[in-house]
C-alpha cells in the first residue's frame, strides 16, 4: 500500500514538474474584459473592444480573450469577475469606474489574478493597477469650438454620474467654451447611466428644447447625435468617432484609444513584469485623440481648436491654468498657477459660472 | 418650460412601455406569464428599423416589428405551450435570446438614419392653441397605443372573446372542459403579446431615438412588465401608469434643463418613487388586488385526455 502511494505520488510529482513547461510554451495568455454597455454602442464600450481586438491582433494565438458586455456596476460585476478569476484568466480589465469596488474585491481573493481598472483610484491590492485618460484635455478643445460655434450661446451637456470624472470633463468644457466666448451658458442635464438610449434622447430633446444649439454628452450611445442632427444643431462625438454623423451634427470628438495601453499590459504578463501602477495618459501620449474637426467649423476656428490641441500635448497649457475659482466664488488657482492631478482625481466642485447643484 | 413641448414629449416616451405593458396585459390575461417582453421589444426595434430603412417606408417597418415581435413570441408559446417549459425560465431565456439576436440582425444597420415616421397632419386642426400640438399632431403610433388600449378595454370586457380569454385565464381545466382550445387561445394571445412588444420597440428605434443601437431598450421591457402589475390587470391603468413613468421621466429631465432648482437625486428617483407609491395605494385593500390577478397566471396546463 504504501509502495503504491508513493508511487502515485511521484509520478504526481513528475508531472507537476513537467507541466510548467508545458504550460508555458502551449496555453495562451487569458484575457478578459467586462463592459458597461453592448461592444455596438459605438461609444465608450466600443473602443474598449477596439483595444482587445488590438490585443489579438498583436499576439495572436498567443493571448486569448473573453469579454462579457452590459454588466451592471455592483454585485453582478463581482459575480461576473469571479467566474473570470474562476476560468484561469490571467489578465482582466474592467473597463467602468462602478467596478471599482467588485474589481477591489475579487482582487483579494484572486491574488495571483491581475486586474486593470479603468477611471477608478483605488488600489488596495498589489494585483490591481488602475489606468485613465486626461479626457478633460480633449474636452477643453471641445470646450472652445462649441463656446464658437453657438449662436444661441447655450451650450446643453448631458452628464452621467456624478463622479469626478464626468464633472472635471464639465468644469473643462465650460471654461475653454468661456473663454472662447463670454456670453456663454451651459446646462448640464444628470441621466444616472451611462447607456440608455431614449433617455440619452429624451434629455437631448429637454435640452433643445431649452434653447441649446450646441450638444456635448458624458453618455455612451449615438442617441444624442440623432436628436441632434433632427433639431440641425450640432454635437461631439464621446468615447468613440460616432464618424456616421459626420459632417453635421457631429463637428469633433474625443476618441479613447485603449490599445497600446492594453497590448504593452498584456506583454507585461507574458513577461512576468506586470507590477501594480496607476497610469493616466492625455493627448500627448496618445490615449486621448481628437477625431477629424469637420467642415462645419469654419477654418480659423479649426486651427484654433488644432493649436489648443497642440499646446496641450506639448505640456505647454495646461487646461486648468489659473485664475479659476470655485463655483462659490472662492479662488481655487491663482493667477498661472495650474491644478495638480490630486485635486484634479477628487473633483467635485464646479467652477465660478456654471449654474446649478452637482448631485451628491 | 412650456407645457406643451411637455406634454409632447411624454407622449413620445411612454409610448414604447404603454405597447408593450397592454400587450403583456393580454398574455397574462390568458394565464401566461411571459418574461421575455424586453427580448421581444428589441427584435421589434432591428426588424422595424431594417424594415423601415430598406423599403423607405415607416409603415412598412412597424408591420416588420409586429411580425418579428410575434414570430419571437412564438417561440416561446411552443415551448411553454406545447413542450410544457417553464414560463419564468423561458421568457428570460427569450430575452437573452431577443437581445443576441437583435445585436446579429443589427451588424449592418449601425448608424443608419430611419425614414421619419408622419405626424398626423388635420391641418388647421393641428395649429389650435395648445390642444392641436399636444393632442393632434403626434404620429399615428401613438394613437394606435391609445386605440388598443380603449379597445382591449372593450374587447375584454364586452366580448364572448374577452370573456373566453379571461375564462382561460382564470381557470384553465373549467375552459378546457367546456371545450375551448386552451393552447391555441393562449397561443393567439402570445402573439397579441409580441407583435405589441414589437411596435413598442420599433417605435424607439424608429421615432423616439431614432437609430439603432444594440440593446437600445435599456431595460424599458422590464418596465412594461412592472406596469402590467402596477396596473392590477386593468388597461386603463395601464395607460395611466405609462403616462405616469414616461411623463414624470421627461418631467425630471426638462426640469433639470430649465435649471429649477430642485435636488436632481430626486428629480432621478421620482419615476420609481411615485411608482412605489401609488402601486402601495393601489394594492392597500390587499383582497381587491390578489382578486385581481389571473388564477392561473403563470401554471401550465396539460389536457388530461
Amino acid at each position: 500500500m504504501t509502495l503504491t502511494f508513493t508511487r502515485r505520488g511521484a509520478a504526481a510529482l513528475a508531472l507537476a514538474a513537467a507541466l510548467p513547461f508545458a504550460a508555458q510554451a502551449e496555453d495562451p495568455t487569458k484575457v478578459g474584459f467586462i463592459y458597461v454597455g453592448p461592444v455596438g454602442d459605438l461609444g465608450w464600450s466600443y473602443e474598449h473592444d477596439q483595444g482587445r481586438i488590438a490585443v489579438e491582433e498583436e499576439f495572436g494565438d498567443s493571448v486569448e480573450t473573453t469579454y462579457v458586455e452590459s454588466v451592471p456596476e455592483g454585485a453582478d460585476a463581482e459575480r461576473i469577475l469571479t467566474q473570470m478569476a474562476l476560468a484561469g484568466t490571467d489578465l482582466i480589465f474592467t473597463t467602468s469606474f462602478g467596478y471599482m469596488d467588485p474589481t477591489n474585491n475579487v482582487a483579494a481573493k484572486f491574488p495571483d489574478v491581475k486586474f486593470e481598472h479603468a477611471t477608478g483610484y483605488r488600489r488596495d491590492h498589489p494585483n490591481v493597477s488602475t489606468y485613465s485618460a486626461r479626457f478633460y484635455e480633449g474636452r477643453a478643445v471641445l470646450g472652445h469650438i462649441a463656446g464658437k460655434m453657438t449662436s444661441s450661446n447655450k451650450i446643453g451637456y448631458i452628464a452621467s454620474f456624478p463622479i469626478p470624472e464626468v464633472i472635471r470633463g464639465i468644469n473643462s468644457a465650460y471654461l475653454h467654451a468661456k473663454k472662447a466666448n463670454p456670453d456663454v451658458e451651459m446646462s448640464v442635464v444628470w441621466v444616472y447611466t451611462w447607456f440608455d438610449p431614449g433617455k440619452e434622447a429624451d434629455a437631448a430633446r429637454a435640452l433643445i428644447d431649452q434653447g441649446v444649439d450646441v450638444l456635448m454628452q458624458h453618455t455612451d450611445s449615438t442617441a444624442p447625435q440623432a436628436a441632434a442632427k433632427e433639431a440641425g444643431i450640432y454635437s461631439f462625438g464621446q468615447a468613440s468617432d460616432m464618424a456616421q454623423y459626420k459632417p453635421a451634427p457631429r463637428i469633433g470628438s474625443i476618441i479613447d484609444n485603449w490599445a497600446p495601453y492594453y497590448i504593452e499590459r498584456v506583454k507585461a504578463v507574458k513577461e512576468g513584469t506586470w507590477e501594480s501602477v496607476d497610469t493616466w495618459h492625455g493627448i500627448n501620449e496618445g490615449m486621448v485623440e481628437l477625431g477629424e474637426f469637420s467642415e462645419a467649423i469654419p477654418e480659423e476656428v479649426r486651427a484654433e481648436a488644432q493649436a489648443l490641441s497642440d499646446s496641450i500635448a506639448a505640456g505647454e497649457y495646461h487646461p486648468f491654468t489659473g485664475p479659476i475659482n470655485k463655483q462659490d466664488g472662492s479662488a481655487w488657482l491663482a493667477e498661472g498657477e495650474t491644478s495638480d492631478d490630486g485635486t484634479l482625481l477628487g473633483m467635485n466642485f464646479y467652477i465660478e459660472g456654471i449654474t446649478g447643484d452637482i448631485p451628491n | 418650460m412650456s407645457v406643451e413641448l411637455l406634454l409632447t414629449a411624454l407622449m413620445i416616451a411612454s409610448t414604447p412601455i404603454l405597447l408593450a405593458a397592454i400587450g403583456e396585459l393580454v398574455v397574462e390575461k390568458s394565464g401566461v406569464l411571459n418574461l421575455g417582453v424586453e427580448g421581444m421589444m428589441i427584435t421589434g426595434a432591428i426588424c422595424g428599423f431594417a424594415v423601415a430603412v430598406e423599403t423607405g417606408s415607416p409603415a412598412l417597418g412597424f408591420i416588420g416589428a409586429a411580425l418579428g415581435g410575434a414570430a419571437m413570441s412564438m417561440i416561446f408559446g411552443v415551448l411553454t405551450q406545447f413542450l410544457l417549459s417553464n414560463q419564468v425560465a423561458t421568457g428570460l431565456a427569450l430575452t437573452l435570446f431577443g437581445l443576441g439576436f437583435s445585436a446579429l440582425i443589427g451588424q449592418g444597420y449601425v448608424g443608419q438614419v430611419p425614414p421619419s415616421t408622419p405626424k398626423l397632419d388635420l391641418g388647421p386642426l393641428s395649429d389650435i392653441p395648445f390642444l392641436g400640438p399636444v393632442l393632434l399632431s403626434h404620429d399615428l403610433v401613438v394613437y394606435l397605443g391609445l386605440a388598443l388600449v380603449a379597445g382591449v378595454w372593450a374587447w375584454l370586457r364586452y366580448s364572448r372573446g374577452g370573456m373566453i380569454l379571461r375564462a382561460v385565464g382564470e381557470n384553465h381545466d373549467a375552459a378546457h372542459a367546456l371545450g375551448y382550445k386552451v393552447i391555441r387561445i393562449r397561443l393567439a394571445a402570445i402573439a397579441f403579446g409580441g407583435a405589441c412588444a414589437g411596435l413598442g420597440g420599433a417605435y424607439l428605434s424608429l421615432v423616439r431615438v431614432p437609430q439603432w443601437t444594440e440593446g437600445m431598450t435599456a431595460g424599458a421591457g422590464w418596465i412594461a412588465l412592472a406596469l402590467v402589475v402596477f396596473a392590477s390587470w386593468k388597461p386603463w391603468r395601464v395607460l395611466i401608469g405609462a403616462w405616469l413613468f414616461g411623463g414624470i421621466t421627461v418631467l425630471q429631465l426638462n426640469l433639470q434643463a430649465a435649471g429649477v432648482k430642485v435636488p436632481v437625486e430626486l428629480l432621478s428617483m421620482s419615476p420609481y418613487l411615485i411608482t412605489i407609491l401609488v402601486l402601495v395605494i393601489i394594492s392597500s385593500d390587499r383582497r381587491r388586488a390578489n382578486l385581481n390577478a389571473p388564477a392561473a397566471l403563470g401554471r401550465i396546463f396539460h389536457a388530461a385526455s
